[in-house]
């Protein structure tokens, strides 16, 4: 039984990078205008320097500096969003934590939209440090709320929690929407308010640059972890009889989810559902033992979102949608697919 | 010699309220201590004490001579293991995966599962015989069998002590009796929450608790005479000797 499970995890060795290569693949290959597959072939090929040939400057930047960018973005996001969602549900035992519906979305906009328009440092890194604060603020305010508010152990907390989320993010959303009313001109607005829904139209690499390393970072953190987030099955207090240390280990966990949330928020806004609805289907492909679902959830995280980016930019002909759009077109049907099957335990 | 876990004068207040107040007691290797006392006399904050889970205002618990504070949690796990009351779980997980749990605190993330984790819960689900049961879903088990698959969990620890609150609580008489069998054959030294007289009987030693402190301890046939229990619980008993076997038999009258 143990060689079967350790050949199979040897065949997934492969198989992930695989999906995920496919993946980011089809995402460049379409999009709003169509671009023969053997000219994306070949795109990719001079620039990664393995062909000479002379291409189309055009088709060319459409596809390396707008397409790939973006995908390996969305992968990154995809990606982080998931396994923060991962790691709530395992530290709060809550099936429906997930960062957009605690609030650690709304927070993050909130620092990055205030570092923004009050021109603080500027650029990605200081609106994903903003964007951090404000997640972090926010999930203190929602833990913070929960906890004032009780409510036991079971199903009532669980509630209690999604509805201080629900407070904490019409809290946070009001102080965006002030601080742009306050203080942004009317084109810094629209761009914010678009930004806002959830979008990877503006992405580009240098965005990379901060999202890969963070994304990898992310997946490391979360995989030291495995067996302690396998130690709150039984609720924390049985965690710590099993050996883990609580305060370090939520401190670390709770602002890894925090920071990932936090920079792809700061790059492409707050979209949501990805880290309640990926976590979800791979407990029920691969079981609920973190060794294989932190793995498959950051997997599942990246390619959900590369493909909903392609269906974003394709559904409406000429009309690219927000991504978040899409997310949440898919995500709440999933939540309450999650919340019924919680009423039938 | 150091004692493998004592517990010095340890007082625990909760709102101005003390739950438990200056109990000492020293484990003797291999024994099996019950804890006994009416609700709310301080039996599970007594035992998260000694788990380390629970840090007294004053006094001091000490494993292996040292004070809990100052042990890291996962050395503590690895001496001492918990059967907390009512732990549950809403995921799907099999047995076989809760007893492997046990395992976490010989485990780290450069520290991967081998074969001898795999023996000790094999070893640990035949203890409690519930082998054959390893692939079944949590959600699917009768309480005596979550009860005893948690048991299973705290044995894969490979503890020097276990601490079980209430193991009998929400049992049928059979169940009750299986475990109380299963505790009472292990190597281990145990301390064990309970409620039922009879099976206080077949602890080494017992620890009577009222409000918080120490009514008595010793053997229990020395312990739990009518005197003290009228006085603890409120209750006239009598002990009868069973007419066959001579154990002792309680009858138990409520006084108003």
């Amino acid at each position: 039984m143990r060689a079967r499970a350790a050949r199979r995890s040897g065949v997934w060795l492969w198989l992930a990078p695989t999906l995920l290569a496919a993946a980011l693949f089809f995402g460049v290959a379409v999009g709003e205008t169509r671009i023969p597959l053997a000219t994306v072939i070949d795109v990719l090929a001079v620039q990664t320097g393995l062909s000479q040939r002379v291409l189309d400057p055009i088709d060319a930047s459409v596809i390396w500096h707008y397409r790939l960018s973006r995908a390996v973005v969305a992968a990154c996001g995809g990606a982080s969003l998931a396994l923060s969602g991962l790691i709530l549900q395992a530290l709060l035992r809550n099936p429906l934590a997930e960062p957009y519906l605690l609030g650690i979305s709304a927070g993050a906009s909130t620092g990055a939209v205030l570092i923004a328009v009050a021109g603080l440092g500027g650029g990605l890194v200081g609106m994903s440090a903003g964007a951090f604060a404000g997640a972090l603020s926010a999930f203190a305010l929602v833990a913070g709320l929960a906890h004032v508010a009780g409510g036991g152990a079971g199903p009532r907390q669980a509630a209690v929690i999604i509805l201080a989320g629900i407070a904490g993010s019409q809290m946070f959303n009001a102080l965006t929407a002030l601080i742009i009313a306050q203080s942004a001109s009317a084109e810094q607005a629209r761009g914010i308010m678009f930004w806002l829904l959830g979008n990877l139209s503006g992405v580009r690499w240098p965005d990379s640059w901060l999202a890969v390393p963070v994304a990898v970072l992310g997946l490391a953190v979360t995989l030291w972890h495995i067996r302690t987030l396998d130690a709150f099955a039984f609720g924390a207090e049985a965690a710590a009889a099993l050996g883990i240390d609580l305060r370090r280990a939520q401190a670390v966990l709770i602002a890894t989810a925090a920071l990932v949330t936090a920079v792809m928020v700061s790059i492409a806004g707050a979209i949501g559902f990805v880290g309640l609805v990926v976590p979800h289907a791979m407990r029920f492909l691969v079981g609920t033992r973190h060794g294989r679902l932190v793995p498959a959830t950051a997997l599942a995280g990246a390619v959900f979102l590369v493909l909903s980016d392609v269906v974003s930019r394709i559904v409406i002909p000429g009309q690219v949608l927000p991504i978040g759009v899409i997310t949440a077109l898919i995500g709440a049907p999933g939540f309450a697919l999650v919340m019924i099957r919680g009423r039938r335990r | 010699m150091t004692p493998l876990l004592e517990v010095v004068a340890a007082s625990r207040m909760a709102q101005g309220r003390a739950i438990v107040s200056d109990i000492s007691l020293r484990l003797q290797p291999g024994e099996m201590l019950g804890l006994v006392g009416p609700n709310g006399s301080g039996k599970s904050t007594l035992l998260g004490m000694m788990a380390g889970l629970i840090r007294p205002c004053r006094g001091q618990v000490r494993l292996k001579g040292l004070p809990m504070q100052a042990l890291r949690r996962r050395r503590i796990a690895q001496l001492l293991a918990l059967v907390a009351q009512s732990a549950e779980t809403a995921e799907r997980i099999t047995v076989r995966q809760a007893v492997e749990l046990g395992r976490i605190p010989r485990l780290g993330p450069l520290r991967p599962w081998r074969a001898r984790d795999h023996e000790a819960v094999a070893a640990a689900l035949k203890a409690v015989d519930m082998a054959h049961l390893a692939g079944r879903d949590w959600s699917s088990l009768s309480g005596g069998e979550r009860q005893r698959a948690h048991i299973a969990r705290a044995l894969a620890q490979a503890p020097r002590i276990l601490l079980l609150d209430e193991p009998t609580n929400h049992l049928d008489i059979h169940h009750q009796i299986a475990i109380l069998d299963l505790i009472a054959g292990l190597s281990v030294t145990t301390v064990v929450a309970l409620h039922d007289m009879h099976h206080a009987l077949r602890c080494d030693r017992v620890l009577v608790m009222r409000a918080g402190r120490c009514a008595a301890l010793g053997p229990p046939a020395q312990v739990l005479t009518p005197g003290l229990i009228r006085d603890i619980f409120a209750v006239k008993a009598e002990i009868i000797p069973h007419p066959r076997t001579g154990r002792p038999v309680f009858d138990f009258e409520r006084l108003c």
